[in-house]
């Protein structure tokens, strides 16, 4: 899948998660630019994309990212 | 089942309005999502759930320390969550010769817990058994050693039933069941539990909400007390009219097999107190016919409190039954194969819930048992009896309609009542009445079992329950009164509540020169009243202007010296004994 494309369905989630129709994510966004996306919303916004994607993160991934674009990278490594 | 996200989303919706309860959340892992899950989920079924979070792993130091939050907090119900993967690190800390004892130490814990909340506290305590986890140390033979976790995990929830059965507001909410229901890999998910220390996975959250809730709900006197069923395809198999008695599918054999196992599961809910109604499209005589002469049918016409075949459509029939049950839409459940009518009576008949059946009547069970439509918080052997005592109300309904003269009528009912304090054998009744009754109740106090034991020997107050009987039958306790002592002069009407089975029967008046005379006896000069409306109670609005008390201020008053005998043709069965308070 195109990352554009993967981006803009993670953006679609984060909007649904976060109930907020204004986010706009990129590939540098990190938690503390988002409003409401702390370490609760967090894990919510990862179940809903390995659901989305039908694809599992090991817990030390999801401990790794630093910002939207290293998580994009590690969706697009699990073959998406 | 709505996602844990759309339950979020409820959180920013209006509350106002909605019932107010006080609900404290204890657990010795991460329960902020619970929390959220809880509050979204009571918002569907009208209710204000103010939460009160302990903090991450303080169940015993808040509920030991009598000065603790929880105590300053004050809730109406305690929520305490022990996760299984608490006591399995409990277990394996364990010295190889103590693994024994888990279940027993954990249990006596419990029982701690309880004593001291209930020392504390006027709360109801909903307390979360263990889901499974098979460690696999012993492989099958984990269930022929004592020592092993699963054969401690699973005695531990055996144990916590037989507490549960003896401990009034102590309510067992069954986690285990719904792992076994939708699978550990759904319950629980790895990553949440360790980035968060959750052991509810996210898609489960909704699940476990809605069965807190459910009981919560019970506790507020909101469950279904009716199933309505539908006949062809839905209690068995092809139509009666156009197969014939021969042809239909029940018993032993394939699809039959259905069909039969369904019909098991209504028997039990008619056992359990769950009144069964009929309502089909059909002649009745034919209808009737396999409940007669079907060797295979489990359900027969005493099962049945009222039958409903005609040609009629199906919301109209369901109003008559409403009309003779005198219960409320939001109590019935009705199950019909058939999806129009289904839809039918969705959009007609307002609060009723229609569950979507399954096309495949092999289905129909194990679509039905997740719902868990029927949740409660008692039992009596009342219950058993309730469709017998429905059975002869239609009966009296028949026999009305021979008289023209009301006063006539009632006469020829030949109607009996005992009065009598609480005691302990009508206390499971008492506190069952207190919960069920939505119409005639003026103030809806809803009180336990464990509150009106207390009431009964506190000394504050005057307890009276009244059964009614007459040439039909026995209709078991049907009205409740408290009168508070509020002053030398003054008691207080703080309970006034009756079933709506015995409306118009003149039950009213009986009651209050009952009560009447006997504050009057007690030297008392008022009887004063209080109506509180709520969306189901209006029947009784003008309640205490009718039985001539005098309006003062939000209270109602009867000055005892001016009362007169009202006219009742209930007469009193003398074996009425009240011990000196």
């Amino acid at each position: 899948m195109e990352r554009n494309v993967i981006m803009k369905q993670v953006n679609d989630i984060f909007i649904d998660i976060l109930d907020n129709e204004e986010i706009v994510i990129g590939e540098t966004t990190q938690a503390s630019d988002v409003e409401d996306w702390d370490s609760l919303t967090h894990i919510q916004l990862v179940v809903a994309i390995e659901k989305h994607f039908k694809i599992r993160f090991t817990s030390k991934e999801i401990q790794s990212w630093n910002n939207v674009g290293e998580m994009v990278n590690c969706i697009q490594k699990k073959g998406i | 089942m709505q996602t844990f996200t759309q339950l979020k989303k409820n959180l920013k919706k209006d509350f106002s309005n909605f019932k107010v309860i006080k609900i404290a959340v204890l657990g010795d892992t991460s329960t902020q999502f619970l929390i959220q899950a809880l509050r979204g989920a009571g918002f569907e079924q009208g209710f204000d759930l103010q939460l009160w979070e302990a903090d991450f792993d303080q169940v015993e130091r808040q509920v030991f320390d009598p000065s603790s939050e929880l105590y300053e907090f004050n809730p109406e119900i305690v929520i305490v969550f022990h996760s299984t993967h608490k006591l399995l690190a409990k277990y394996n800390k364990l010295k190889p010769g103590e693994n024994n004892s888990l279940a027993d130490s954990h249990l006596e814990l419990a029982r701690n817990l309880v004593t001291a909340l209930n020392a504390q506290l006027n709360a109801k305590i909903i307390y979360y058994n263990f889901t499974e986890i098979n460690d696999s140390v012993f492989g099958n033979y984990a269930n022929k050693i004592e020592s092993s976790f699963l054969f401690q995990l699973r005695k531990l929830n055996y144990e916590l039933m037989v507490f549960a059965a003896k401990q009034s507001d102590f309510y067992l909410c069954d986690l285990s069941s719904l792992q076994n229901q939708s699978g550990k890999s759904n319950f629980f998910h790895t990553s949440v539990y360790i980035n968060t220390e959750m052991v509810l996975s996210i898609d489960i959250l909704p699940e476990v909400a809605a069965k807190t809730i459910g009981l919560i709900a019970a506790m507020y006197g909101k469950f279904k007390k009716c199933l309505i069923v539908d006949l062809d395809n839905t209690l068995w198999g092809g139509v009666i009219g156009d197969d014939g008695l021969e042809n239909i599918q029940l018993g032993g054999l394939g699809i039959g097999k259905a069909f039969t196992e369904f019909q098991y599961w209504i028997k039990k809910l008619k056992n359990r107190g769950i009144i069964i109604a009929v309502c089909s499209k059909n002649a009745e005589s034919i209808a009737k016919e396999p409940f007669e002469k079907h060797p295979d049918m489990v359900l027969h016409l005493e099962d049945i409190a009222v039958f409903v075949a005609n040609w009629e459509n199906k919301p109209d029939n369901i109003r008559r039954i409403q009309n003779i049950l005198n219960i409320g839409f939001d109590s019935m459940v009705f199950l019909d194969d058939n999806p129009f009518e289904r839809n039918m009576v969705r959009e007609n008949i307002p609060g009723i819930c229609v569950p979507e059946l399954p096309e495949d009547p092999a289905d129909y069970l194990e679509f039905l048992y997740p719902l868990n439509l029927f949740e409660t918080i008692s039992f009596s052997n009342e219950d058993a009896e309730r469709t017998k005592l429905y059975q002869e109300e239609v009966k009296r309904t028949f026999l009305q309609k021979s008289y023209t003269n009301e006063d006539d009528y009632l006469k020829s009912l030949n109607m009996v009542s005992l009065a009598e304090p609480f005691n302990k054998f009508n206390t499971p009744r008492v506190a069952q009445l207190s919960q069920r009754s939505n119409q005639f109740n003026l103030r809806t106090v809803r009180y336990t079992e464990a509150e009106i034991e207390k009431i009964a020997v506190a000394g504050d107050a005057f307890s009276f329950t009244f059964t009614l009987t007459d040439k039909f039958g026995d209709n078991g306790m049907i009205c409740v009164i408290i009168l508070k002592i509020e002053s030398d002069t003054t008691l207080f009407i703080d309970t006034w509540l009756m079933s709506c089975r015995v409306l118009k029967r003149g039950m009213e008046n009986f009651v209050l020169d009952t009560i009447a005379r006997y504050a009057e006896e007690k030297g008392y000069t008022y009887l004063k009243g209080e109506y509180i409306p709520t969306v189901k109670n209006e029947m009784v609005k003008d309640h205490y202007h009718n039985l001539g008390f005098e309006k003062k201020g939000d209270y109602w008053e009867l000055h005892l010296g001016n009362y007169e005998k009202k006219k009742c043709n209930i007469k009193i069965q003398q074996k009425l004994l009240w011990k000196e308070m």
